[in-house]
Order: C-alpha cells, then structure tokens, then sequence
C-alpha cells in the first residue's frame, strides 16, 4: 500500500517536516528531526530505484487526476538516481551539521536554520521528481529562496551580501525559465513533459519553440553556474555556513544540470538541442573555458572554501564537456561525474568545515602543520583532493576516464587536452593546501587538536565512498550508463 | 505582421527590458529588487495575455457560450506573481541585513568597505 505512495511521500515528508521544525524550535529537536526526515527521504529514493529496477518507470498521478491535465511524477532511472545522491548527501551533512552549526550560528536561530534546510531538501527533491513544467518552477523558487536564506546564515557579513547577489542573479534565471515554459506552453498548450515533447515534435522548426529553448536554457545555465554565468557561486559557497556549502555544492548544482539534461533530451530531443540548435558548440567552449579559468584563478585563493567554489565550476565545465559530446558515452560520463563530483566536493567541504569548528578560519595561513594536528581531517581532504585531481583508485579517476574514453570516442583530442590539463591545475591548487598542511610551520601551540567524531564520521563516510567508488564502478556507472540509455531512448 | 495588434508583447519587451536594465545599471540594491519587480511584472503579463481566446467568455461554465478564454495561465501567474513577493520580501530583508552590517544600500559603499577590510 506504502509503496505506491512514495513518489509522493519522496516530497511531501520534508515539506510537512518544515514548519514542524519551526514550530520545535529548540536546536536539538530540529536538527533530530532534519536528520531523521533526511534518512527518511533516503530510504524512500532507495526504495523507488529499488522499484525501478524491478519493474521500470514509475507514473503517480495525484489525487487519481490523469496526466496531461493532472499533476504527474514521472520517476526513470536518471531522476531516481538524481533523487538518490540529493538524499544521501542531505543525510551525511545533516550529521555533520549538529555540531558545525551550533558552532556557527546562533542558538535562537538554529530552528529557522534547519526549517530552512528541509525546505531547500523538498525543493530539490521535488525539481527532480515531477515530470510538470510548471511544477518544477515552483519547486526551483522553494529550494532557491531557501538556499538564499541557508547563504545568508554564514557569520561573516559578506555572507549577506553573497546572498543578495545569489538572490537577484538566481531570480532573473528563475524568471528566464519561466519565461521559456510559457512560450513552450503557448505552442504545445500542455505542461506535462511527455505531452508537451510529443508535440513538440510537430511545431519544433519555430521561432517560438527556438526562443523558449533558448530562454530556458541561459536560466537554466543561471542555476547551473555555468561559465560565464557563474558570478554568484563563489561568494556563496565561501560565506555560507560549512555544512550549506557542504550541502549545496554537493546537490544543488547536481539537480540543475539534471533539469537542463531533462529538457535537451526528454523534452525537446537531442536532434533538436544539439542538431538543430548549436548548443554543442557552445558548450563545448563554455565547457573548456570553465575548466581551465576557475581551475586557474582557483589556484590564486587564499580562502579555501572560496577555492573549492572556484573548482566547483571547473568540474561544471566537465560536466557540460560530456553533454556537449552528443553521445551516450558522453552522458553517462556526466552522469557519473555528477554522482562522484557529489562525493568529493562534500568531503572536501566537511573537512574545511572541521577546520573551520577548530581554528575558526579557512584560510590558507592558517593551515600550517594541521597535518599533525587534526590528521583524521586531513586525511579526508587528502583523499577528496586526491578523487579531484583524478588519481586512479578514487571516484574522480573513473568519470574523468569515462569522460576522455567518450572525447576520444568523438575524435575530439582538444577536448582530451582540456581534460588533463584541468587535471594539472587541480593538482597544483589541492598540492598547495597538502605542502602547508603538513610542510608548513605550526602555528603557536594551539589548544585541542581533532574535530568531534560527529563531524568527523560524516567527514569520512564520503571519503571511504570516494575510494569505494574509485574501485567498485558496478553500482555508480551502472546506473549512471542506464540513465543515459533513459535520457538518449527519448522515452524518459 | 500585424504590429498594433502585438501591443500586449511590446508592452511585455519594453517591460522586461526596463526592469532587466535597472537590474543591471542601478548601484542602490533597493532599486536593483525594483527592476527585478517589474521584470517579473512583465513575465506575469506574457503569461495572462496568452491566456486571452480570441471571442472567448469568462470562463465560468454557461449555456449560451460556447467559447472560453484559457484559465490555466491566469492560475499559474497566480503562483508565480505569491513566488515573486516571496523572492521581493527576502530581498528586502536582506537589504535591511546589509544595512545593518554596512550602513549603505549603496554597491559602491558596500564593495569599498570590503576590500578595506
């Protein structure tokens, strides 16, 4: 009876379990409760990939209204498998969260803070799973406003202003995208994504049908960050509270990416996005541009969130290298990416978020001989860098193997040196954290050494996944190719 | 092509534009969520005028008419005009936050003021 309820209960536990935590209010209970409903939320996505493998696609209609005119989620293995990595890394953070929040915000808003949490979780969530247009603009807003406010949490004050500038440049994307369903709505008069690409089909050689494309895919490349639309991102993730940065590195970037991949292939089709329109050109060039300047200015940080949020951008660049290839092998590598770029990007921010519960800062300086003093932390973000750089028997080594077999496949070499020299860059930018860690001098004696095992377990649970899945890629690219084949069949 | 008779999408360009404009150009973050406002604004107006059938009714159900003009659009702008007082409301608190830690709405201000730090 449950189980066919879940598409369902995959959003609507979070969302319910929102204004409950404001109402809680005390940092305690609110945080069980994030955790809690965040575990939930796991085991359901487990469940519905579970039911998804055993009997395929999943269709829910809410309240029994039939699609195109009811409200349908549409679950596949490329939502499921989206659905899965926001939900786990939802569940890992919010572990780590107790104690790095309590450190970082106060006790009177920590109730707020986590209301704000599950909001952003429901948002995401619900952007992944509903197979309505329009649905999933409202979703977009919910987890956008929320991570606004998750932003404007950090104790710095640059954190408020990262967040306006999230806000307005997050907006405008927003109000793109909407712009883009409208005018698909005017041609197709639906908003059900499988009706409206069925008669997409028919109208598609239209200027209308163009622009909307168009529209959606530069807000779209808002959400994403995308190079040159990335501004916003790196104030935001370096100012932000460690376990939001955490959070919305590993997953919020993720599921944009996923709806932009949904409406190229499911949608419109790949013979209109990357044939008709020349949306592989550019974001071939995009793609490399965004792997080689951020990996070089993030070199040049000092902050290391703010570099982490500098690399976040190049590895958005891998991303769109893979869509931009037009190949099922291509997909998958992204997929993949999105999955292991998920695990290092949060093991590297949970170890910056243990330094910064210890030493209070993230800044390069500051690091001197934390090798020996925190070196259980170290070791995570040893492990993370190394996953970053690509060095094999680490989850990055697989996709970017996955991503340079799919260039080759294509032909297209320059791709491959864009690839590896990103690779070099990552190095050199993870080398100088590791050289003054555990090379430099130590700071004046400073009292305490590790970071509490509640941060610390969290922390190492993806660093273990990040050498797991470096090893074991029968589960990750696995699913990863079989979404793919989803995304490339055009039958989502 | 029958340019007068567009006039609800050239209100909707010149709208949009002016809003992205002062988005854009204006250094006052009260006045930036102004010129978001109206970009919204004019979103919500492409959205309404699509729902217009040409002849259509009210559409309320009656048993003279026949045509109905499209009341999905109309309900949709409805969730999307509570989103953008939502998206203003945070905006404006956050500005009354920056002020705060500032003391100026001004980017300029703000920017001088971080880069001293």
């Amino acid at each position: 009876m449950i189980s066919a309820q879940l598409p369902a209960l995959q959003v609507v536990v979070p969302l319910l379990a929102a204004p409950l935590c404001l109402i809680l209010h005390r940092p305690f209970a609110a945080w069980l409760l994030t955790f809690v409903v965040s575990g939930i939320s796991l085991l359901v996505s487990i469940a519905l990939l579970g039911q998804i493998l055993e009997q395929g696609v999943i269709d829910y209609t809410f309240g029994g209204w039939a699609a195109p005119f009811g409200i349908a989620y549409h679950i596949d293995f490329a939502n499921a498998y989206v659905l899965l990595i926001v939900t786990a890394i939802s569940t890992v953070v919010s572990i780590f969260a107790k104690r790095s929040v309590a450190s970082e915000i106060e006790a009177h808003s920590q109730g707020l803070f986590y209301t704000a949490w599950l909001l952003c979780l429901t948002g995401l969530l619900g952007i992944t799973i509903t197979g309505d247009a329009f649905n999933l603009f409202v979703f977009l807003e919910i987890s956008s406003l929320s991570s606004y406010v998750l932003i404007a949490m950090g104790n710095d004050r640059k954190a408020l202003t990262a967040a306006y500038q999230y806000l307005i440049m997050g907006t405008i994307g927003a109000t793109f995208i909407l712009i883009g369903i409208g005018l698909l709505y005017m041609l197709t008069g639906t908003l059900n994504m499988l009706d409206m690409a069925q008669r997409l089909i028919a109208v598609a050689d239209s200027r209308t049908a163009r622009t909307g494309f168009a529209f959606l895919t530069v807000g779209l490349g808002l959400k994403i960050a995308l190079f040159p639309l990335h501004l916003w991102l790196p104030n935001a993730y370096a100012y932000a509270p460690s376990a939001v940065s955490a959070f919305l590195a590993a997953t919020a970037t993720k599921v944009a990416v996923y709806v932009l991949l949904r409406f190229m292939f499911s949608v419109f089709g790949i013979d209109f996005a990357l044939g008709a329109m020349p949306l592989s050109t550019m974001l071939v060039v995009l793609g490399s541009v965004a792997v080689l300047s951020a990996s070089t200015v993030a070199i040049f940080q000092h902050n290391l969130k703010r570099m982490l949020a500098y690399s976040s951008i190049a590895q958005i660049g891998y991303l769109v290298l893979g869509v931009s290839l037009a190949t099922p092998a291509g997909l998958t590598a992204t997929l993949l990416h999105l999955f292991n770029h998920a695990l290092m990007k949060g093991a590297l921010f949970l170890a910056l978020g243990c330094i910064a519960w210890r030493l209070g800062s993230v800044r390069l300086g500051d690091l001197g001989g934390l090798g020996y003093r925190m070196p259980w932390t170290m070791g995570v973000f040893v492990i993370g860098g190394l996953s970053l750089i690509g060095l094999p028997l680490t989850a990055g080594f697989i996709s970017k193997w996955y991503l340079v077999l799919a260039a080759v496949e294509r032909g297209w070499w320059p791709v491959v040196l864009v690839i590896i020299a990103g690779s070099l860059l990552a190095m050199i930018y993870v080398w100088r954290v590791i050289e003054t860690a555990y090379l430099g001098k130590t700071k004046e004696a400073v009292s305490g050494t590790e970071a509490p095992l509640s941060m610390l377990v969290p922390a190492w649970l993806l660093a273990i996944a990040n050498l797991y899945f470096g090893m074991h890629t029968e589960l990750s690219a696995g699913i990863a190719s079989q979404a793919a084949m989803v995304l490339f069949g055009g039958q989502p | 092509m029958n340019v007068a008779g567009l006039y609800n999408y050239w209100i909707v360009i010149l709208l949009m534009m002016t809003g992205f404009y002062v988005v854009i150009s204006s250094g006052n973050l009260v006045k930036k969520i102004i010129g978001l406002n109206l970009f919204q604004a004019s979103v919500f107006i492409l959205y309404i005028s699509m729902g217009k059938v040409m002849n259509g009714a009210v559409p309320i159900l009656r048993e003279d008419v026949t045509t109905y003009s499209n009341p999905l659009p109309h309900v949709l702008i409805l969730t999307a005009i509570v989103v953008g007082v939502a998206t203003t409301a945070l905006g404006l608190a956050l500005v009354v936050r920056i002020r705060e830690a500032y003391g100026s709405v001004e980017e300029d201000d703000i920017h001088r003021q971080d880069e001293s730090l």
